[in-house]
Protein backbone atom coordinates (compact mmCIF):
# COMPACT_ATOMS: atom_id res chain seq x y z
CA UNK A 1 0.00 0.00 0.00
CA UNK A 2 0.79 3.72 -0.70
CA UNK A 3 3.42 4.35 2.60
CA UNK A 4 4.59 8.50 2.26
CA UNK A 5 7.45 7.81 3.78
CA UNK A 6 9.29 5.12 1.62
CA UNK A 7 10.94 5.78 -1.35
CA UNK A 8 8.79 5.83 -4.50
CA UNK A 9 11.00 3.08 -6.20
CA UNK A 10 13.32 1.15 -4.11
CA UNK A 11 16.00 -1.48 -5.78
CA UNK A 12 17.45 -3.90 -3.43
CA UNK A 13 20.05 -6.56 -4.92
CA UNK A 14 18.62 -6.51 -8.47
CA UNK A 15 20.48 -9.08 -10.48
CA UNK A 16 19.33 -10.28 -14.09
CA UNK A 17 21.16 -12.56 -16.53
CA UNK A 18 19.79 -12.32 -20.18
CA UNK A 19 21.91 -16.17 -20.39
CA UNK A 20 23.70 -17.95 -17.81
CA UNK A 21 26.68 -16.64 -19.21
CA UNK A 22 26.04 -13.25 -19.45
CA UNK A 23 24.77 -11.00 -16.43
CA UNK A 24 23.76 -7.69 -17.39
CA UNK A 25 22.62 -6.25 -13.84
CA UNK A 26 24.99 -6.68 -10.78
CA UNK A 27 23.07 -6.58 -7.50
CA UNK A 28 21.82 -3.21 -8.35
CA UNK A 29 20.18 -1.36 -5.20
CA UNK A 30 19.23 2.08 -5.20
CA UNK A 31 15.88 4.10 -4.67
CA UNK A 32 14.10 7.20 -5.38
CA UNK A 33 12.52 9.24 -3.10
CA UNK A 34 9.37 10.66 -3.66
CA UNK A 35 9.79 14.14 -5.85
CA UNK A 36 13.58 13.09 -5.98
CA UNK A 37 15.27 13.73 -9.63
CA UNK A 38 17.54 10.73 -10.04
CA UNK A 39 20.04 10.85 -13.06
CA UNK A 40 21.57 7.45 -14.36
CA UNK A 41 24.66 7.23 -16.35
CA UNK A 42 27.73 5.25 -17.45
CA UNK A 43 29.33 3.82 -20.88
CA UNK A 44 26.92 2.30 -23.78
CA UNK A 45 25.92 -1.05 -22.60
CA UNK A 46 26.67 -1.07 -19.06
CA UNK A 47 22.79 -2.16 -18.15
CA UNK A 48 21.05 1.45 -17.74
CA UNK A 49 18.41 0.72 -20.14
CA UNK A 50 18.15 -2.67 -18.89
CA UNK A 51 17.89 -1.21 -15.31
CA UNK A 52 15.21 1.68 -15.93
CA UNK A 53 13.13 -1.23 -17.76
CA UNK A 54 13.29 -3.49 -14.80
CA UNK A 55 11.28 -0.38 -12.48
CA UNK A 56 8.44 -1.16 -14.45
CA UNK A 57 8.78 -4.80 -15.34
CA UNK A 58 9.29 -3.91 -19.00
CA UNK A 59 12.05 -6.46 -18.46
CA UNK A 60 11.85 -9.50 -16.04
CA UNK A 61 14.66 -10.15 -13.71
CA UNK A 62 15.97 -12.95 -11.80
CA UNK A 63 17.43 -11.51 -8.01
CA UNK A 64 16.62 -9.31 -5.92
CA UNK A 65 13.29 -7.21 -4.82
CA UNK A 66 11.69 -3.54 -6.64
CA UNK A 67 9.09 -1.59 -5.03
CA UNK A 68 7.37 0.87 -6.61
CA UNK A 69 4.70 2.76 -4.01
CA UNK A 70 5.64 0.20 -1.87
CA UNK A 71 4.07 -2.47 -4.22
CA UNK A 72 6.49 -5.78 -4.52
CA UNK A 73 6.92 -6.03 -8.99
CA UNK A 74 7.93 -10.17 -7.96
CA UNK A 75 4.68 -10.61 -5.92
CA UNK A 76 2.23 -12.98 -8.06
CA UNK A 77 -0.20 -10.62 -6.30
CA UNK A 78 0.38 -7.91 -8.33
CA UNK A 79 -1.37 -6.38 -11.14
CA UNK A 80 1.47 -5.54 -13.17
CA UNK A 81 -0.54 -3.50 -16.22
CA UNK A 82 -1.99 -1.41 -13.78
CA UNK A 83 1.13 -1.01 -11.77
CA UNK A 84 2.82 0.12 -15.40
CA UNK A 85 0.27 2.53 -15.73
CA UNK A 86 0.92 4.31 -12.83
CA UNK A 87 4.78 4.53 -13.77
CA UNK A 88 5.23 6.73 -17.16
CA UNK A 89 8.12 5.98 -19.32
CA UNK A 90 9.13 7.93 -22.54
CA UNK A 91 11.90 5.97 -24.55
CA UNK A 92 15.04 7.22 -26.57
CA UNK A 93 12.99 6.70 -29.96
CA UNK A 94 10.17 8.04 -29.04
CA UNK A 95 7.73 5.01 -29.84
CA UNK A 96 4.72 7.33 -30.60
CA UNK A 97 1.79 4.83 -32.66
CA UNK A 98 2.45 5.62 -36.14
CA UNK A 99 -1.18 5.13 -37.11
CA UNK A 100 -2.58 6.99 -34.85
CA UNK A 101 -3.33 10.76 -34.53
CA UNK A 102 -1.66 12.73 -31.93
CA UNK A 103 -4.78 13.10 -29.70
CA UNK A 104 -5.32 9.08 -30.09
CA UNK A 105 -1.66 8.36 -29.35
CA UNK A 106 -2.48 10.91 -26.49
CA UNK A 107 -6.32 9.37 -25.53
CA UNK A 108 -5.80 5.52 -26.44
CA UNK A 109 -4.38 4.32 -22.85
CA UNK A 110 -6.13 6.77 -20.71
CA UNK A 111 -9.42 5.13 -22.23
CA UNK A 112 -8.46 1.31 -22.38
CA UNK A 113 -6.32 1.59 -19.66
CA UNK A 114 -8.05 3.97 -17.56
CA UNK A 115 -11.75 3.71 -18.84
CA UNK A 116 -11.66 7.45 -18.98
CA UNK A 117 -14.44 8.77 -21.55
CA UNK A 118 -13.33 9.82 -24.84
CA UNK A 119 -14.01 13.83 -23.70
CA UNK A 120 -12.16 13.34 -20.71
CA UNK A 121 -9.48 11.62 -22.12
CA UNK A 122 -9.47 14.34 -24.73
CA UNK A 123 -9.97 17.34 -22.38
CA UNK A 124 -6.52 15.67 -20.72
CA UNK A 125 -4.72 15.15 -23.66
CA UNK A 126 -5.59 18.83 -25.41
CA UNK A 127 -4.34 20.37 -22.24
CA UNK A 128 -1.53 18.28 -21.97
CA UNK A 129 -0.38 19.12 -25.58
CA UNK A 130 -1.01 22.92 -24.82
CA UNK A 131 1.47 22.19 -22.03
CA UNK A 132 4.40 20.89 -24.38
CA UNK A 133 3.55 23.20 -26.62
CA UNK A 134 2.22 21.32 -29.21
CA UNK A 135 -1.60 22.44 -29.33
CA UNK A 136 -1.50 22.97 -33.31
CA UNK A 137 -0.59 19.69 -34.28
CA UNK A 138 -3.19 17.87 -32.25
CA UNK A 139 -4.95 16.52 -35.62
CA UNK A 140 -1.22 15.33 -37.31
CA UNK A 141 0.44 11.81 -37.21
CA UNK A 142 3.83 10.94 -35.61
CA UNK A 143 5.72 10.92 -39.07
CA UNK A 144 4.16 14.49 -39.46
CA UNK A 145 6.32 15.82 -36.65
CA UNK A 146 10.22 16.42 -36.14
CA UNK A 147 11.65 14.03 -33.43
CA UNK A 148 11.86 17.18 -31.13
CA UNK A 149 8.22 16.94 -31.29
CA UNK A 150 7.68 14.04 -31.41
CA UNK A 151 9.55 13.20 -28.33
CA UNK A 152 7.39 15.88 -26.32
CA UNK A 153 4.05 13.94 -27.51
CA UNK A 154 5.39 10.88 -25.89
CA UNK A 155 6.25 12.59 -22.62
CA UNK A 156 2.31 13.87 -22.58
CA UNK A 157 1.15 10.71 -23.77
CA UNK A 158 2.95 9.39 -20.39
CA UNK A 159 1.76 12.43 -18.32
CA UNK A 160 -2.42 12.17 -19.55
CA UNK A 161 -2.13 8.78 -16.95
CA UNK A 162 -1.29 10.85 -14.13
CA UNK A 163 1.80 9.08 -13.37
CA UNK A 164 3.15 8.61 -9.93
CA UNK A 165 6.50 8.56 -11.67
CA UNK A 166 8.41 9.27 -14.71
CA UNK A 167 10.95 6.76 -16.38
CA UNK A 168 13.42 8.27 -19.16
CA UNK A 169 15.54 6.43 -21.48
CA UNK A 170 17.91 8.83 -23.12
CA UNK A 171 15.04 10.72 -24.13
CA UNK A 172 17.38 12.95 -25.95
CA UNK A 173 20.02 10.82 -27.95
CA UNK A 174 18.17 10.40 -30.74
CA UNK A 175 17.45 13.82 -31.68
CA UNK A 176 19.66 16.33 -33.63
CA UNK A 177 21.56 18.60 -31.27
CA UNK A 178 18.95 21.68 -32.24
CA UNK A 179 15.85 19.67 -30.89
CA UNK A 180 17.41 18.87 -27.64
CA UNK A 181 16.54 21.95 -25.49
CA UNK A 182 13.13 21.85 -26.50
CA UNK A 183 13.02 18.16 -24.96
CA UNK A 184 14.80 19.12 -21.63
CA UNK A 185 13.33 22.33 -20.96
CA UNK A 186 9.95 20.46 -20.87
CA UNK A 187 11.17 17.76 -18.25
CA UNK A 188 12.93 20.35 -16.40
CA UNK A 189 9.88 22.19 -15.85
CA UNK A 190 8.62 18.67 -14.93
CA UNK A 191 11.63 18.19 -12.05
CA UNK A 192 10.47 21.43 -10.63
CA UNK A 193 6.93 20.69 -10.31
CA UNK A 194 8.33 17.89 -8.18
CA UNK A 195 7.90 14.53 -10.25
CA UNK A 196 9.62 11.90 -9.56
CA UNK A 197 11.86 11.07 -11.92
CA UNK A 198 14.50 8.57 -12.87
CA UNK A 199 16.53 9.44 -16.11
CA UNK A 200 19.32 7.93 -17.89
CA UNK A 201 21.06 10.41 -19.98
CA UNK A 202 24.37 11.80 -20.81
CA UNK A 203 22.78 15.29 -20.49
CA UNK A 204 24.97 16.33 -17.91
CA UNK A 205 23.85 19.91 -17.89
CA UNK A 206 20.35 18.77 -17.30
CA UNK A 207 21.89 16.78 -14.30
CA UNK A 208 23.82 19.88 -12.62
CA UNK A 209 20.47 21.76 -12.69
CA UNK A 210 17.49 19.57 -11.72
CA UNK A 211 19.06 16.16 -10.57
CA UNK A 212 19.15 15.39 -6.69
CA UNK A 213 21.31 12.29 -7.32
CA UNK A 214 23.46 10.92 -9.96
CA UNK A 215 23.92 7.12 -10.60
CA UNK A 216 27.30 5.90 -12.46
CA UNK A 217 27.27 2.41 -13.82
CA UNK A 218 29.55 0.44 -15.90
CA UNK A 219 29.59 -2.77 -16.90
CA UNK A 220 26.35 -3.62 -14.54
CA UNK A 221 27.54 -2.55 -11.81
CA UNK A 222 26.08 0.47 -9.60
CA UNK A 223 29.42 2.07 -9.01
CA UNK A 224 28.43 5.68 -7.61
CA UNK A 225 25.12 6.53 -6.36
CA UNK A 226 25.80 9.98 -4.86
CA UNK A 227 24.26 13.79 -4.35
CA UNK A 228 24.70 15.27 -7.50
CA UNK A 229 27.15 17.96 -5.56
CA UNK A 230 29.29 15.08 -4.63
CA UNK A 231 29.28 13.38 -7.40
CA UNK A 232 30.35 16.32 -9.70
CA UNK A 233 32.63 17.49 -6.86
CA UNK A 234 34.69 14.36 -6.82
CA UNK A 235 33.73 11.10 -7.96
CA UNK A 236 35.59 8.47 -6.59
CA UNK A 237 35.74 5.73 -8.98
CA UNK A 238 38.19 6.12 -11.70
CA UNK A 239 35.96 4.29 -14.24
CA UNK A 240 33.06 7.62 -13.08
CA UNK A 241 35.98 10.08 -13.32
CA UNK A 242 37.31 8.51 -17.47
CA UNK A 243 33.68 8.58 -18.27
CA UNK A 244 33.11 12.42 -17.49
CA UNK A 245 36.29 13.25 -18.59
CA UNK A 246 34.77 11.67 -21.74
CA UNK A 247 31.82 13.11 -22.28
CA UNK A 248 32.15 16.62 -20.55
CA UNK A 249 35.54 17.27 -23.29
CA UNK A 250 32.42 17.41 -25.80
CA UNK B 1 -3.65 -28.35 -87.81
CA UNK B 2 -6.78 -28.91 -88.74
CA UNK B 3 -9.26 -26.47 -86.50
CA UNK B 4 -12.90 -25.24 -86.53
CA UNK B 5 -12.91 -21.52 -85.04
CA UNK B 6 -15.89 -20.81 -83.44
CA UNK B 7 -15.98 -17.57 -81.21
CA UNK B 8 -19.92 -17.90 -81.20
CA UNK B 9 -20.04 -21.50 -78.84
CA UNK B 10 -20.78 -19.23 -75.52
CA UNK B 11 -23.90 -18.12 -76.98
CA UNK B 12 -24.59 -22.18 -78.16
CA UNK B 13 -27.09 -24.29 -75.47
CA UNK B 14 -24.97 -26.25 -73.42
CA UNK B 15 -25.92 -30.09 -73.90
CA UNK B 16 -26.19 -29.57 -69.89
CA UNK B 17 -29.76 -28.23 -70.27
CA UNK B 18 -28.72 -24.85 -68.18
CA UNK B 19 -28.71 -22.08 -70.95
CA UNK B 20 -25.57 -21.32 -73.25
CA UNK B 21 -22.22 -22.07 -72.77
CA UNK B 22 -21.10 -18.93 -71.33
CA UNK B 23 -23.65 -19.26 -68.27
CA UNK B 24 -21.65 -22.66 -68.14
CA UNK B 25 -18.55 -20.75 -67.61
CA UNK B 26 -20.23 -18.29 -65.40
CA UNK B 27 -22.02 -20.84 -63.20
CA UNK B 28 -18.44 -22.22 -62.47
CA UNK B 29 -16.66 -18.45 -61.91
CA UNK B 30 -19.40 -18.34 -59.26
CA UNK B 31 -18.73 -21.64 -57.70
CA UNK B 32 -15.18 -20.09 -57.61
CA UNK B 33 -16.14 -16.95 -56.20
CA UNK B 34 -17.34 -18.31 -53.47
CA UNK B 35 -14.87 -20.71 -52.65
CA UNK B 36 -12.26 -18.37 -52.84
CA UNK B 37 -14.04 -15.52 -50.41
CA UNK B 38 -14.30 -18.43 -48.14
CA UNK B 39 -10.79 -19.75 -48.43
CA UNK B 40 -9.84 -16.06 -47.84
CA UNK B 41 -11.55 -15.43 -44.97
CA UNK B 42 -10.22 -18.60 -43.48
CA UNK B 43 -6.91 -18.02 -44.42
CA UNK B 44 -7.13 -14.36 -42.79
CA UNK B 45 -8.95 -15.50 -39.59
CA UNK B 46 -6.55 -19.18 -39.22
CA UNK B 47 -3.21 -17.31 -40.47
CA UNK B 48 -3.70 -14.37 -38.01
CA UNK B 49 -3.98 -16.26 -34.91
CA UNK B 50 -1.53 -18.49 -36.02
CA UNK B 51 0.95 -15.62 -36.88
CA UNK B 52 0.19 -13.82 -33.37
CA UNK B 53 0.53 -16.84 -31.68
CA UNK B 54 3.83 -17.41 -33.31
CA UNK B 55 5.33 -13.98 -31.95
CA UNK B 56 4.65 -14.53 -28.27
CA UNK B 57 6.48 -15.42 -25.46
CA UNK B 58 5.20 -18.87 -24.62
CA UNK B 59 6.65 -21.72 -25.51
CA UNK B 60 4.25 -24.51 -26.41
CA UNK B 61 2.27 -21.94 -28.25
CA UNK B 62 5.26 -21.10 -30.58
CA UNK B 63 5.66 -24.64 -31.27
CA UNK B 64 2.06 -25.66 -31.60
CA UNK B 65 2.02 -22.49 -34.23
CA UNK B 66 5.13 -23.64 -35.63
CA UNK B 67 3.54 -27.16 -36.03
CA UNK B 68 0.60 -25.89 -38.04
CA UNK B 69 2.30 -23.59 -40.40
CA UNK B 70 4.78 -26.70 -41.27
CA UNK B 71 2.00 -29.13 -41.58
CA UNK B 72 0.12 -26.90 -44.52
CA UNK B 73 2.86 -25.44 -46.34
CA UNK B 74 4.87 -28.56 -46.65
CA UNK B 75 2.37 -31.11 -48.05
CA UNK B 76 1.17 -30.65 -51.81
CA UNK B 77 -2.40 -29.05 -51.93
CA UNK B 78 -3.36 -31.69 -54.00
CA UNK B 79 -2.42 -34.00 -51.36
CA UNK B 80 -4.40 -32.31 -48.68
CA UNK B 81 -7.27 -32.13 -50.71
CA UNK B 82 -7.70 -35.89 -51.17
CA UNK B 83 -6.06 -35.85 -47.20
CA UNK B 84 -9.62 -34.04 -46.19
CA UNK B 85 -12.30 -35.36 -48.88
CA UNK B 86 -11.10 -39.07 -49.20
CA UNK B 87 -9.08 -40.38 -45.71
CA UNK B 88 -10.81 -38.09 -43.53
CA UNK B 89 -14.20 -39.61 -43.73
CA UNK B 90 -12.19 -43.14 -43.49
CA UNK B 91 -10.66 -42.35 -40.65
CA UNK B 92 -13.52 -41.08 -38.59
CA UNK B 93 -16.27 -43.50 -36.93
CA UNK B 94 -18.85 -44.73 -39.37
CA UNK B 95 -21.50 -42.33 -38.48
CA UNK B 96 -19.35 -38.92 -38.61
CA UNK B 97 -17.97 -40.48 -42.33
CA UNK B 98 -21.11 -41.26 -43.56
CA UNK B 99 -22.54 -37.54 -42.79
CA UNK B 100 -19.16 -35.86 -44.09
CA UNK B 101 -19.51 -37.64 -47.18
CA UNK B 102 -23.31 -37.38 -47.98
CA UNK B 103 -23.00 -33.40 -46.78
CA UNK B 104 -24.93 -31.33 -49.60
CA UNK B 105 -22.10 -29.56 -51.69
CA UNK B 106 -19.39 -31.71 -49.97
CA UNK B 107 -16.75 -30.46 -52.53
CA UNK B 108 -17.08 -27.07 -51.71
CA UNK B 109 -17.24 -27.34 -48.20
CA UNK B 110 -13.85 -29.45 -48.26
CA UNK B 111 -12.33 -27.51 -51.17
CA UNK B 112 -13.10 -24.45 -49.81
CA UNK B 113 -12.10 -24.87 -46.24
CA UNK B 114 -8.71 -27.15 -47.32
CA UNK B 115 -7.26 -24.17 -49.87
CA UNK B 116 -7.71 -21.89 -46.47
CA UNK B 117 -6.23 -23.99 -44.45
CA UNK B 118 -3.46 -24.44 -46.75
CA UNK B 119 -3.13 -20.88 -47.42
CA UNK B 120 -3.65 -19.69 -43.49
CA UNK B 121 0.19 -20.99 -43.37
CA UNK B 122 0.91 -18.30 -45.57
CA UNK B 123 -0.84 -15.88 -44.30
CA UNK B 124 0.49 -16.66 -41.26
CA UNK B 125 4.32 -16.30 -42.12
CA UNK B 126 3.33 -12.93 -43.41
CA UNK B 127 1.77 -11.47 -40.36
CA UNK B 128 4.15 -13.21 -38.15
CA UNK B 129 6.69 -11.46 -40.26
CA UNK B 130 5.01 -8.19 -40.00
CA UNK B 131 5.17 -8.22 -36.34
CA UNK B 132 8.65 -8.65 -36.06
CA UNK B 133 9.62 -5.64 -38.60
CA UNK B 134 8.05 -3.25 -35.80
CA UNK B 135 10.71 -1.89 -33.63
CA UNK B 136 10.81 -3.86 -30.14
CA UNK B 137 9.88 -0.51 -28.66
CA UNK B 138 6.53 -0.49 -29.90
CA UNK B 139 5.08 -3.22 -27.68
CA UNK B 140 6.98 -1.79 -25.05
CA UNK B 141 5.79 1.69 -25.33
CA UNK B 142 2.05 -0.32 -25.09
CA UNK B 143 3.14 -2.41 -22.07
CA UNK B 144 4.45 0.94 -20.38
CA UNK B 145 0.95 2.61 -20.67
CA UNK B 146 -0.56 -0.13 -19.12
CA UNK B 147 -2.49 -1.46 -21.94
CA UNK B 148 -2.45 -5.91 -21.32
CA UNK B 149 -0.25 -8.03 -23.99
CA UNK B 150 -3.89 -8.41 -26.18
CA UNK B 151 -4.83 -4.69 -26.66
CA UNK B 152 -1.40 -4.13 -27.20
CA UNK B 153 -1.50 -6.21 -29.98
CA UNK B 154 -4.96 -5.18 -30.69
CA UNK B 155 -4.48 -1.34 -30.89
CA UNK B 156 -0.85 -1.17 -31.61
CA UNK B 157 1.27 -4.15 -32.78
CA UNK B 158 -1.44 -5.69 -35.30
CA UNK B 159 -2.49 -2.12 -37.36
CA UNK B 160 0.70 -1.58 -38.47
CA UNK B 161 1.75 -5.02 -38.89
CA UNK B 162 -1.32 -5.15 -41.19
CA UNK B 163 -0.48 -2.39 -43.52
CA UNK B 164 3.23 -3.48 -43.62
CA UNK B 165 2.26 -6.81 -45.26
CA UNK B 166 -0.80 -6.00 -47.50
CA UNK B 167 1.53 -6.23 -50.46
CA UNK B 168 2.60 -9.85 -49.69
CA UNK B 169 -1.09 -10.27 -48.70
CA UNK B 170 -2.64 -9.14 -52.12
CA UNK B 171 -0.42 -11.98 -53.61
CA UNK B 172 -1.70 -14.77 -51.22
CA UNK B 173 -5.44 -13.15 -51.87
CA UNK B 174 -4.26 -13.78 -55.52
CA UNK B 175 -2.87 -17.35 -55.16
CA UNK B 176 -5.62 -18.54 -52.72
CA UNK B 177 -8.43 -17.33 -56.05
CA UNK B 178 -5.72 -19.60 -58.14
CA UNK B 179 -5.21 -22.28 -55.74
CA UNK B 180 -9.32 -22.89 -55.56
CA UNK B 181 -8.86 -24.49 -59.16
CA UNK B 182 -7.19 -27.47 -57.51
CA UNK B 183 -10.25 -28.47 -55.84
CA UNK B 184 -11.63 -29.92 -59.41
CA UNK B 185 -9.94 -32.91 -57.65
CA UNK B 186 -12.22 -33.59 -55.42
CA UNK B 187 -15.33 -32.48 -58.08
CA UNK B 188 -16.17 -28.93 -57.24
CA UNK B 189 -17.31 -27.95 -60.53
CA UNK B 190 -15.94 -24.60 -60.48
CA UNK B 191 -14.35 -22.78 -63.03
CA UNK B 192 -11.41 -24.30 -64.68
CA UNK B 193 -14.16 -27.29 -64.00
CA UNK B 194 -16.55 -25.71 -66.40
CA UNK B 195 -14.50 -24.97 -68.78
CA UNK B 196 -12.77 -28.61 -69.04
CA UNK B 197 -16.48 -29.59 -69.57
CA UNK B 198 -17.31 -27.12 -72.64
CA UNK B 199 -14.31 -28.61 -74.02
CA UNK B 200 -15.52 -32.19 -73.98
CA UNK B 201 -18.69 -31.18 -74.79
CA UNK B 202 -17.69 -28.98 -77.42
CA UNK B 203 -13.91 -30.03 -78.94
CA UNK B 204 -13.70 -25.77 -78.45
CA UNK B 205 -10.84 -26.16 -76.65
CA UNK B 206 -8.72 -22.91 -77.63
CA UNK B 207 -12.12 -20.39 -76.67
CA UNK B 208 -13.02 -22.33 -73.80
CA UNK B 209 -9.60 -21.51 -72.33
CA UNK B 210 -9.22 -18.40 -73.69
CA UNK B 211 -12.22 -17.19 -71.70
CA UNK B 212 -11.29 -19.01 -68.48
CA UNK B 213 -7.95 -17.13 -68.94
CA UNK B 214 -9.63 -14.08 -69.71
CA UNK B 215 -11.94 -14.42 -66.50
CA UNK B 216 -9.10 -15.51 -64.24
CA UNK B 217 -7.20 -12.59 -65.36
CA UNK B 218 -10.06 -10.16 -65.00
CA UNK B 219 -10.84 -11.78 -61.39
CA UNK B 220 -7.05 -11.22 -60.68
CA UNK B 221 -7.06 -7.46 -62.02
CA UNK B 222 -9.98 -6.67 -60.44
CA UNK B 223 -8.62 -7.86 -56.92
CA UNK B 224 -5.48 -6.21 -57.34
CA UNK B 225 -7.07 -2.77 -57.80
CA UNK B 226 -9.12 -3.25 -54.96
CA UNK B 227 -6.30 -4.13 -52.78
CA UNK B 228 -4.16 -1.24 -53.64
CA UNK B 229 -7.23 1.41 -52.88
CA UNK B 230 -6.95 -0.54 -49.62
CA UNK B 231 -3.44 0.20 -48.99
CA UNK B 232 -3.86 4.06 -50.45
CA UNK B 233 -7.30 4.43 -47.97
CA UNK B 234 -5.13 3.15 -45.14
CA UNK B 235 -1.87 4.91 -45.52
CA UNK B 236 -0.50 6.54 -42.63
CA UNK B 237 0.12 10.31 -43.57
CA UNK B 238 4.49 10.92 -42.72
CA UNK B 239 4.87 7.41 -42.24
CA UNK B 240 8.27 6.32 -44.29
CA UNK B 241 8.51 2.06 -44.14
CA UNK B 242 12.00 1.21 -42.96
CA UNK B 243 12.88 3.98 -40.90
N1 LIG C 1 17.45 -8.58 -25.20
C1 LIG C 1 18.77 -8.71 -24.95
N2 LIG C 1 19.36 -9.92 -25.04
C2 LIG C 1 20.68 -10.06 -24.79
N3 LIG C 1 21.50 -9.07 -24.44
C3 LIG C 1 20.97 -7.83 -24.34
C4 LIG C 1 19.59 -7.58 -24.58
N4 LIG C 1 19.35 -6.26 -24.41
C5 LIG C 1 20.53 -5.72 -24.06
N5 LIG C 1 21.52 -6.65 -24.02
C6 LIG C 1 22.92 -6.42 -23.64
O1 LIG C 1 22.93 -6.03 -22.30
C7 LIG C 1 23.90 -5.03 -22.10
C8 LIG C 1 23.27 -3.80 -21.48
O2 LIG C 1 22.37 -3.24 -22.40
P1 LIG C 1 21.59 -1.89 -22.10
O3 LIG C 1 20.86 -2.04 -20.82
O4 LIG C 1 20.81 -1.56 -23.29
O5 LIG C 1 22.80 -0.87 -21.92
P2 LIG C 1 22.81 0.71 -21.95
O6 LIG C 1 21.39 1.18 -21.95
O7 LIG C 1 23.55 1.10 -20.73
O8 LIG C 1 23.54 1.10 -23.18
C9 LIG C 1 24.54 -4.75 -23.44
O9 LIG C 1 25.74 -5.49 -23.50
C10 LIG C 1 23.56 -5.29 -24.41
O10 LIG C 1 24.20 -5.75 -25.57
MG1 LIG D 1 20.36 2.29 -23.40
Amino acid sequence: MSNSAAPMIEMAAVSKWYSPQFQVLKDCTTSVDRGEVVVVCGPSGSGKSTLIKCVNALEPFQAGTIRVDGINLSDPGTNLPKLRARIGMVFQHFELFPHLKITENLCLAQEKVLGRSREEAMAKGKALLERVGLSEHAEKFPGQLSGGQQQRVAIARALAMDPIAMLFDEPTSALDPEMITEVLDVMVELAREGMTMMVVTHEMGFARKVAHRVVFMDRGEIIEDRSKDEFFGSPRSDRAQLFLSKILSH
Amino acid sequence: MNYNWNWGIFWELNPEGTGTYLDMLLMGLRWTLAAAALAAVIALVFGSIIGVIRTLPGRALVLAGDAWVEFFRNIPLLVQLFLWYFVLPELLPRAAGIWLKTLPNASFWTGAIGVGLFMSSRVAEQVKAGIRSLPRGQSMAGTALGLTTAQTYRYVLLPMAFRIILPPLTSELLNTVKNTSVALTIGLMELTARTRAMQEYSFQVFEAFTAATLIYLALNAALTFLMRRLERAVAVPGYVTGK
